[in-house]
């Protein structure tokens, strides 16, 4: 367990699951899961165009992430209420990405068939030491912005009307949460991909929102489970080797998901009588 | 099966179209991908369009993406293709309607998790199945960007008689799940089966969503199923006249869309979702809101 692969994953896997729990406490709580979808099929993107085009992969998913972000959250609540424009463009911003990818392995014709299986379902084994250092500390400031903003996105989250009229800033909050969304969704695509960081985000955090109503605890929940799941997907996937650290991610995590939805069914189930 | 790309003919656009349409389709793989494209297209606007009416576009979107596991699951035990990807989207779709039931009370943000946790675990599973079966990973690549290129008579012929299922169940409810997803208290309450016409149409998403696959790959599904409804329903509120339009550019956007990447070789789920989205963005810009 003291292989410096395994110490960068364990380094980064951390900060990037607690960014992830408190972000995706709020995603589920703001009906913005959806938006965490596209974010996540826009790093594929962005890193395919910088190996297309020759820069750094790393940079392209950073940028064309949070630059999505910061468009969805200029088009602001129009854009937060019309799934179908969300899901018209990311279904062609992934096409985009499968073009890159033509092009990319084209050019360059000797094995790169791996390169995109890569970026869609991670490589946290292969995170380099100034890799997990500069995630960490990304993954930290984004948890420091998530509590000093907490409480007043929560109330813009459960009373926008309200909110409003007591001078929180909705727009200006809702916009600061979408692009520390798209800097989590770049920092969890390098730990479990494209594709899987929906899972690290939601299912951690749709478990809490089952176990518990109080926001506090809630928060801590979301996040103490999300890293939960990455400790316990390192491990099996450290004993068991053949198994994906991005899978045993996602599998603990939706493991956890599925215990709170069962312990939860009849309390659920009973309020519906009321 | 040989993987053919539209690179091996070589082909150059001519401007000559009746000539260049006789050189595309001289190719058996040309025809078959043209026939197989059309099923899809007009399976995945119909299907697509009450998915839109009913904005279950993330259902929608995580159904798509089961097919990937599925065909990942039928390489690794070696049963057929079309087996996976029928099941593990029908079975998705399953859990989807069971496990969403009780969320009334509690609004969709919980029902949206359910839904991103069911898409993040199907695909973490396809890429463990496509892991263990070590490596093809061309094959990986046509699982999620498709494989147009490459399809059989029989698969056409499949392809084709699901395609008639699918549409004949939603013929038969078509009337009633449009009433219930306008209106689903009222529905309700005239009599209408609201929660055995959602939990059948998911069933149908689902299987539209594995067919599909087959064809644009788990990844560009979505395209095709959200992309042409969405357009006709900004075009017109009527439900019969948008069905209609939804097909029309749906199929319009994969024949042109094949074209293109048939004479730049390009991948055929970009070229379909560019021509798609491009009319998604002249009918948000130009189009009357509806």
């Amino acid at each position: 367990m003291t292989a410096p692969y395994m110490q960068h994953a364990a380094l980064a896997g951390s900060a990037i699951a607690l960014a992830a729990g408190l972000i995706g406490y709020f995603l589920v709580l703001r009906s913005q899961v959806f938006t965490t979808d596209a974010l996540g099929h826009v790093t594929y993107t962005g890193a395919m165009s910088g190996l297309a085009f020759a820069f750094n992969p790393l940079a392209g998913l950073f940028v064309a992430t949070v630059a999505v972000a910061g468009g969805f959250a200029v088009l602001g609540r129009r854009a937060r209420a019309d799934d179908v424009v969300i899901g018209s463009t990311f279904a062609w911003v992934l096409g985009l990405g499968a073009l890159f990818q033509h092009l990319y392995t084209t050019r360059h014709s000797s094995g790169n068939g791996r390169a995109g299986a890569t970026y869609l379902f991670g490589s946290i084994f292969g995170i380099s030491s100034s890799q997990a250092v500069v995630s960490a500390v990304v993954s930290l400031l984004v948890c420091a912005v998530m509590i000093v903003i907490a409480r007043p996105l929560l109330f813009a989250s459960l009373d926008e009307a309200v909110a409003g009229a007591r001078r929180v800033p909705v727009r200006l909050l809702g916009a600061v949460f979408l692009v520390v969304v798209g800097v989590t969704c770049a920092q969890a695509a390098q730990a479990v991909g494209a594709l899987l960081l929906l899972g690290l985000i939601a299912a951690p955090a749709g478990a809490a929102h089952r176990l518990t109503t109080r926001p506090a605890v809630g928060l801590a929940l979301a996040a103490g489970l999300a890293l939960a799941s990455t400790w316990f997907g390192l491990l099996i996937s450290y004993l068991v080797p053949r198994t994906p650290p991005s899978f045993a991610i996602i599998g603990v995590a939706t493991l956890a998901y599925l215990v709170a939805f069962l312990a939860t069914r009849r309390r659920v189930g009973n309020l519906q009588h009321i | 099966m040989m993987p053919v790309t539209a690179g091996s003919a070589n082909p150059s656009w001519s401007w000559n179209l009746a000539a260049d349409i006789r050189d595309m389709f001289s190719y058996p793989f040309m025809v078959n991908a043209f026939r197989a494209g059309t099923i899809v297209a007009i399976l995945a606007a119909v299907v697509g369009w009450y998915m839109v009416l009913r904005k279950q576009t993330f259902a929608g979107h995580t159904l798509s993406v089961a097919a990937f596991p599925g065909a990942a699951a039928a390489t690794l035990i070696g049963i057929s293709a079309t087996i996976g990807y029928f099941g593990f989207c029908l079975a998705a779709a399953a859990v989807i309607a069971v496990a969403s039931r009780p969320e009334r009370l509690r609004g969709f943000s919980a029902e949206s998790a359910v839904v991103g946790t069911v898409q993040a675990f199907v695909l973490a599973s396809g890429y463990l199945f496509a892991t263990l079966y070590n490596g093809v990973l061309s094959g990986l690549n046509d699982q999620l960007f498709g494989f147009t290129f490459g399809i059989t008579n029989d698969q056409v012929v499949t392809l084709g008689v699901v395609a008639l299922a699918v549409l004949a169940v939603l013929a038969v409810i078509g009337r009633r799940l449009f009433f219930a997803s306008i209106d689903g208290d009222v529905a309700g309450a005239r009599g209408v089966g609201v929660r055995l016409l959602g939990v059948t149409f998911l069933l149908v998403l689902g299987a539209a969503a594995a067919e599909a696959s087959q064809i644009t790959g788990a990844l560009l599904v979505f395209a095709l199923l959200v992309m042409p409804a969405a357009i006709a329903q900004r075009m017109t509120a009527r439900p019969l006249a948008g069905i209609a339009l939804a097909v029309v550019i749906g199929v319009v956007a994969s024949w042109a869309g094949l074209t293109m990447a048939y004479y730049t070789s390009y991948p055929s789920g970009f070229c379909i979702t560019s021509f798609a989205f491009a009319g998604f963005i002249a009918v948000r810009r130009f189009g009357a809101s509806a």
